[in-house]
């Protein structure tokens, strides 16, 4: 009886397989029609222009921008800014929010579901919609996919971007270098050594520090987590047991900031200006402002000048920035320092990961006179600058 | 329960109703969906909405065109296969609420030769991983039921607890041995190459076909085989059971098996079809909402392909809801437990009533 019932199981399950072996050329004539249509109208680049009034912008967000403080409220304000920018109405935004970015199933039916409303641009906020954006960027050829962080693009319809922000990290560091007073700073991280975004961040954050305050250590704390409240709540707590007495941050709550105010230290805050949120407590916040990008990439869609170029915009473009400092907590001379320093920056004579760099665990990166390529400062630094401690 | 007249009567009883007749229950379960859309559209007046305007968009929103019918297919797809999984269980009465972590160890099976032995012809391949989700499911499906037939244990929770160590597994081949190692440190599972994806008809991954063949197989199981009637004997009374000479640890053991593997089955549909990947959310409630579909659908697999449809329609509209009107996703969460609890809570108006102090009928 169980090997009738297997050879059932058996049999039906060659028959699916040759059926679908033999169905897999004819698969989706819609889509093949969009194919050749999209050839048809031309070159490598070439996205016809579409008229203002008719262009839809979908966006996928991993949380609800309504949560008013971390990574979606940001990116939903670069939406906000890019559509008063260009004058386009409400309905020409399609939102989909809390689309989990570990369940590709979910995001795939977002992402189509913008399609289908005639979106011919998508912007996916989150790391995990890479390999979903990149499957369908080659579904639907006619759309235009831009994810945000990441890694993948192609040559066609599907972009990356992202920006400079550890340009603002090193200035919100002489902040907090000038400010503690314990000489002990705390990091809450979201991922660990080997992701060069997070890890490039903290180094800039140290160095704006330790140009201020070489005494300063940075204890780094790593959640493991893009999005997990309590953990960061917690991994703030311990930095402040352990003596930091500022907090500075590079997870997606306000909550470090909140438990730095609780218990009377500082901190700073991160996407957003997180006064807002601990207004007795954050110096500053290192900010997104990512309209900016947005606003850029659908006017190129309009105008049919858009390219599957990798966008990585820094504090020149606006992209990223501190928020005005808390003029009632920073030390005296901050905002000095600070306007020294951007002024470098801006002016391109500095650029933060710039000649020899020494690491925490003896080692020496980068070469006198020379600064990191955009390569490895997005994929390559896997090192601690030499006052981080790891917790 | 019979009737106890008493000083102290309470004002109102439930009262164990003499089976209604199938029309009867049918009315009272359309009227309990008419009532669950009133009472969804009162929410939804509630938070400044037009109910009907929502409702139409619901319904749209999931048949609006070629693309969205095709994404409401894949959603019914996995309900349809892990009610089926565990329809083959509650037929026994054996309380299998492991569908979540059948269908996410069939899918850890399958994504092994999907990882690992890439370069196998398609059409081996994708069989070879079938036959991997059936086995990792069943071995599943069977730990609690051996549990079961030797110590007797708690099935239930045996089976729910199994749910979180399979999700659990899941979290260390992504953060170990199988992660990615082009991530760049983010703690994922590569996305599978093409030649281990399921193939598409008519723009629905084939986990359409299997699901269906699955009904037919399930069906006819259940109601034509031997083995079908030894396990609604073994549901009635383990004693009749035995009694009648039916080995009943072997059928409980022998029907977990099919019941996980059905799931698997479901497992390696969503990760080779849908997924093209293995993530946590792999089952993703799906394993639990199964459960409703099975017992809306009262074990019958005719009507496990309704309920499933319905609840694949609610889900892409609600969905399209969401993101048209700009409403909050809870809220449209909100209005799917709404229209959920009195299409569940008809089922117990069907089973039951209410009798007044004194005697007096009400219905």
């Amino acid at each position: 009886m169980k090997r009738k019932l297997l050879a059932v199981l058996m049999s039906a399950a060659l028959a699916v397989s040759m059926f679908t072996a033999c169905s897999s050329s004819n698969t989706g004539s819609a889509e093949k029609s969009t194919d050749a249509k999209a050839e048809s109208e031309g070159s490598d680049s070439a996205f016809a222009p579409i008229a203002k009034e008719e262009i839809k912008v979908g966006v996928i967000h991993i949380t609800d921008p309504s949560e008013g403080s971390g990574y979606t409220y940001t990116h939903d304000q670069g939406i906000v800014a890019m559509q008063e920018n260009l004058g386009l109405s409400d309905d020409q935004i399609v939102r989909k929010n809390n689309v989990n970015d570990t369940d590709a199933t979910a995001i795939e039916t977002a992402i189509t579901e913008c399609i289908e409303e005639g979106c011919q641009i998508i912007f996916g906020t989150s790391w995990g919609y890479m390999d979903t954006m990149e499957a369908l960027a080659e579904e639907y050829p006619e759309v235009i996919f831009c994810h945000g962080t990441g890694y993948k693009s192609n040559d066609t319809n599907f972009s990356n971007y992202f920006g400079r922000i550890y340009q603002a990290r090193y200035l919100s560091g002489i902040a907090a270098g000038l400010k503690t007073e314990s000489n002990k700073i705390g990091y809450v991280a979201a991922m660990g050594k080997e992701n060069s975004e997070v890890t490039g961040g903290a180094d800039a954050f140290a160095m704006g520090v330790y140009s201020v305050n070489p005494d300063a250590k940075v204890y780094i704390k790593v959640t493991n987590s893009w999005f997990s409240p309590n953990e960061e709540t917690n991994a703030a707590k311990a930095l402040i047991a352990k003596g930091c007495d500022v907090i500075g941050q590079h997870c997606d709550t306000p909550n470090p900031q909140l438990e730095a105010e609780k218990a009377g230290v500082w901190g700073v805050g991160y996407n957003s200006d997180m006064t807002k949120d601990a207004p007795k407590a954050t110096l500053t916040s290192t900010i997104w402002n990512w309209g900016v990008y947005y606003t850029d990439a659908v006017q190129k869609a309009i105008d049919g000048t858009w390219t599957p170029e990798v966008y990585y915009g820094g504090m020149q473009e606006g992209l990223v920035d501190i928020a005005p400092l808390n003029e009632e907590l920073v030390a005296e001379g901050t905002a000095e320092k600070i306007e020294e320093a951007r002024a470098k920056i801006m002016d391109g004579s500095f650029n933060v990961f710039d000649g020899v760099i020494e690491t925490n665990d003896g080692q020496t990166v980068g070469e006198e006179g020379k600064t990191l390529d955009d390569a490895t400062i997005k994929g390559g630094i896997n090192w601690y600058f030499k006052t981080i401690v790891e917790e | 329960m019979s009737e106890i007249k008493g000083k102290k009567e309470p004002l109102l009883r439930i009262v164990k109703r003499a089976e209604l007749p199938g029309k009867q229950a049918f009315a009272l379960r359309i009227f309990s969906v008419f009532l669950a859309l009133c009472a969804g559209g009162v929410f939804i007046l509630l938070i400044g909405y037009n109910p009907f305007e929502i409702y139409k968009t619901i319904w749209t929103g999931a048949f609006r065109s070629q693309m969205a019918i095709q994404a409401t297919i894949k959603l019914v797809i996995p309900l349809v296969i892990s009610a089926l999984g565990i329809t083959l269980a509650f037929k026994m009465r054996f309380w299998n609420i492991g569908a979540e972590g059948q269908i996410i160890m069939g899918g850890v099976f399958a994504s092994f030769f999907a990882l690992f032995f890439t370069n196998l012809p398609h059409v081996l391949l994708i069989v070879i991983m079938l036959i991997a989700g059936i086995i990792g499911g069943g071995i599943w499906g069977l730990i609690p039921a051996f549990f079961k037939a030797k110590y007797n244990t708690n099935e239930t929770l045996f089976t729910l607890m199994l749910n979180y160590i399979a999700l659990n597994v899941v979290v260390f081949l992504r953060d170990g041995p199988w992660k990615d190692p082009e991530s760049s440190g983010f703690p994922k599972i590569a996305r599978f190459d093409k030649n281990a994806q399921l193939d598409k008809v008519l723009g629905v991954h084939c986990g359409w076909i299997i699901a269906l063949i699955l009904l037919v197989v399930v069906a006819v199981y259940l109601s034509k085989t031997k083995q079908g009637y030894e396990i609604s004997v073994v549901g009635e009374s383990h004693a009749t059971a035995s009694y009648a000479g039916i080995h009943v640890s072997k059928v409980m053991l022998r029907t977990m098996f099919l019941s996980g593997a059905v799931c698997g089955i479901c497992g390696m549909v969503q990760t080779t079809g849908s997924d093209m990947t293995l993530t946590t959310a792999v089952a993703g409630g799906v394993g639990f909402t199964a459960i409703i579909v099975a017992w809306l659908a009262q074990l019958n697999p005719a009507g496990i392909l309704v309920v499933s449809f319905l609840f694949g329609v609610l889900e892409k509209g609600s969905s399209v809801m969401q993101s048209t009107f700009g409403l909050s996703t809870y809220a449209s969460d909100v209005l799917q437990g709404v229209i959920l609890f009195f299409v569940l809570g008809c089922e117990f108006f069907v089973r039951y009533k209410f009798v007044v102090r004194g005697g007096a009928k009400k219905e």
